[in-house]
């Protein structure tokens, strides 16, 4: 991670991660860039001794969601209002499993089949979808369907019925009483995440849950890099560019779209997970039509076709929406999105990352692939 | 028998509820490409104007209903004007810095889908600043049927024939003027229809009109029945959007058959588990199972079977 501090030793090391990181499908690839984002990153690492991490920590946990969105609309095309059902599937499973067994290492495994359970879930609507030939707007309708059959299906859990072992699905009321994320081996070694005051030095207090959270975003956030500007990544872009020519090359676009959807619902999921760990709670308001909508926002306003301006993006639109209270609010929000998506429809981070670059390319022709006039005149 | 008339009455509910829900967004969904996230405020706008005409001014429920659809017409045309087509700001644009501020939004489905959510937002809080948490109904006209030991509101029943109607209406207006094959010319070839000298930008408003005024028509048709709160849209967008895409190209013909087999599927499915939640769920599936098996909606598989036969003739 540290790619930027560039010692003379082991040059030819940094210079391969760099070049991993690097490529046409991401911005941000000179020394520049690095060189902000190691402040950007320092800061959020020291924003807790100003700032609130314990609420701050929401927005990294959603960011993951934003990516998950970014990285299966943005780099292969298909726009899903699905990325809430995996994370409420996650959510729901991390929920199930720890309450049913409530140590480390249950509570370990919990995390980790609520990642499987979204991915699973993922794979098997991709497959769906993908393998009987549903394209286009239809995917995002059906996405958008099982969204709503998600919020109608789990708000009615409400009676007994609805118990797996121990742990009540609780209707539209949800799911309580989630236990305090701990991970580890029971009495091996385990540490608690959440409601665990951690002090350094003894002068300021933490929040261990908010740098789990940021160190799992970077991770991914990096990893994502590391994935969409490797060969597959090539693929992903050329099938969102042009399905059809893709396929005559000899790509199986199916099978492409299926593994990102996996990939992106089981990101999804993870960020379900920690949403979930973090309050101790969720219920179905998770795959409401209002919630199911977010990404997708923060997905266009930052910029679809950048994985961070997904990141940016979602930090920026939840830290306003959750902390302009008001009943203004909700009005300067939609107008916001409004004017940003009739004036930036590439989205404001790559209009920014243009600006810097001094780049001849307006925003507007860079984006040009997007309008399906031009597919009907092929 | 009385088993059978619940079930005929749930089928006419919800046939009713799926084409009013669907009969605006299909009209600007399919014409014009744009996914109109904001279609259940456009209802509660129709829904608000009615109630308060008749609680504020004093107008008869049927007169209300009429001026509520015309008001929502008019202010789609004025959503239309700044924002989907882009018109009034580029024209602001062109006088101020000589160029144009925005693209059109026709046919820029997630573009589109963003910038209606928006509004929708904008929408449903100016809604509560304005009028708060719900305002007063206007009550429930015409009484009930009664069979056995049930009853079943009269007002239900006009509702399922209104919806018939305005179903050949739109079949009438879409298929037999003049206009209705300017906006078909424009639906299939924008820039040919244009060539002839089709005014498509004049198209794509009115069309745009027709669909919030006939969005404001279901508004004001609900609005004697529903609780009145902002956020009374949202319970339509969801069939509205399942009937419309299960249908298919041919729009009218489309909404009609998709609002017959959701609304069977439904009401079969309260009826046999007396749960609504469930007729609905069973509605959500039944669409997902319609979209991944019928990819062209009801009528494109209506379509490709009549020119199969064609082709074997």
């Amino acid at each position: 991670m540290a790619t930027d501090s560039a010692s003379a030793t082991d040059r030819g090391a940094l210079a391969r991660i760099r070049g991993r990181l690097e490529g046409p499908n991401t911005i941000g690839n000179s020394r520049g860039f690095w060189l902000g984002f190691a402040v950007a990153v320092l800061a959020l690492a020291a924003f807790p001794v100003v700032g609130s991490g314990e609420s701050f920590s929401l927005f990294l946990v959603l960011a993951l969601l934003g990516l998950s969105l970014s990285l299966v609309w943005g780099y292969s095309g298909v726009l899903s209002f699905g990325q809430v059902v995996f994370f409420g599937v996650g959510g729901y499973t991390f929920g199930v499993v720890s309450i049913n067994f409530p140590d480390a290492t249950g509570i370990t495994a919990a995390a980790i089949a609520g990642v499987v359970g979204g991915g699973v879930a993922a794979a098997l609507l991709g497959y769906f979808m993908f393998y009987g030939g549903v394209r286009d707007v239809y995917v995002t309708i059906i996405t958008l369907v099982t969204t709503m059959a998600m919020h109608t299906f789990m708000a009615q859990t409400a009676g007994s019925e609805w118990t797996i072992g121990e742990a009540p699905l609780g209707g539209f009321n949800g799911m309580p009483g989630i236990p305090l994320l701990e991970l580890g081996i029971e009495g091996v070694a385990s540490f608690q995440f959440v409601y665990n005051e951690m002090s350094l030095l003894g002068l300021f207090a933490f929040d261990p849950f908010y740098y789990l959270a940021l160190a799992l975003l970077l991770v991914t956030y990096l990893g994502l890099r590391v994935l969409v500007n490797s060969d597959f990544g090539r693929v992903m872009v050329a099938v969102r560019e042009d399905q059809d020519r893709t396929q005559m090359f000899g790509y199986d676009v199916k099978r492409i779209k299926l593994l990102t959807f996996t990939l992106g619902g089981a990101l999804a999921a993870l960020s379900g997970v920690l949403y979930a760990a973090r309050n101790v709670y969720i219920s179905p308001p998770v795959f409401a039509l209002w919630f199911a909508t977010l990404p997708v926002i923060w997905v266009s306003v930052g910029g679809r076709k950048s994985l961070l301006g997904a990141v940016i993006a979602t930090i920026a639109i939840e830290y306003f929406r959750l902390s302009v209270q008001g009943e203004m609010a909700l009005v300067v929000l939609g107008a916001m999105l409004l004017v940003f998506i009739l004036a930036l429809p590439g989205g404001i981070v790559p209009w920014v990352a243009g600006k810097l670059s001094g780049s001849a390319v307006p925003v507007s022709e860079l984006d040009d692939a997007d309008a399906p006039g031009e597919v009907s005149e092929s | 028998m009385v088993n059978g008339l619940n079930l005929a009455f749930q089928f006419l509910d919800s046939f009713a509820f799926v084409v009013l829900a669907a009969a605006g967004l299909a009209v600007i969904f399919g014409i014009m490409g744009v996914i109109n996230l904001a279609h259940g405020e456009f209802i509660l706008f129709g829904a608000y104007a009615t109630t308060m005409s008749v609680t504020n001014l004093g107008l008869p429920l049927p007169a209300a209903m009429v001026v509520a659809s015309l008001l929502t017409a008019g202010f789609g045309v004025v959503v239309e004007r700044t924002i989907i087509s882009g018109f009034v700001p580029n024209w602001i644009g062109q006088r101020t810095v000589g160029r144009d501020l925005i693209e059109p939004l026709y046919d820029r489905l997630a573009d589109s889908m963003v910038a209606t959510f928006g509004l929708s937002l904008v929408m449903v809080q100016s809604a509560r600043i304005l009028f708060g948490n719900s305002i007063d109904t206007v009550g429930t006209p015409f009484g009930n049927v009664a069979y056995g030991a049930f009853s079943y509101s009269t007002y239900r029943l006009v509702l399922a024939g209104i919806s018939v109607l305005v179903l050949v209406a739109a079949y009438y207006l879409f298929t037999r003027t003049t206009f209705g094959t300017r906006v078909r010319a424009t639906m299939q070839d924008e820039q040919t229809a244009k060539a002839l000298g089709i005014d498509t930008e004049r198209t794509y408003m009115l069309t745009f009109g027709i669909g919030s005024g006939l969005a404001g028509l279901t508004g004001a048709l609900f609005a004697p029945v529903l609780s009145m709160q902002p956020t009374l849209g949202d319970q339509f967008l969801i069939e509205a959007f399942v009937a419309v895409v299960v249908g298919g190209p041919s729009v009218v013909l489309g909404t009609a058959l998709s609002g017959g087999v959701l609304g069977a599927v439904s009401a079969t499915v309260t009826n046999l588990t007396d749960s609504t939640t469930f007729g609905r769920i069973a509605l959500l599936v039944a669409a997902i199972l319609a979209l991944r098996f019928l990819p062209g909606g009801i009528t494109g598989f209506i379509e490709r079977f009549q020119a199969r036969r064609r082709e074997e003739e």
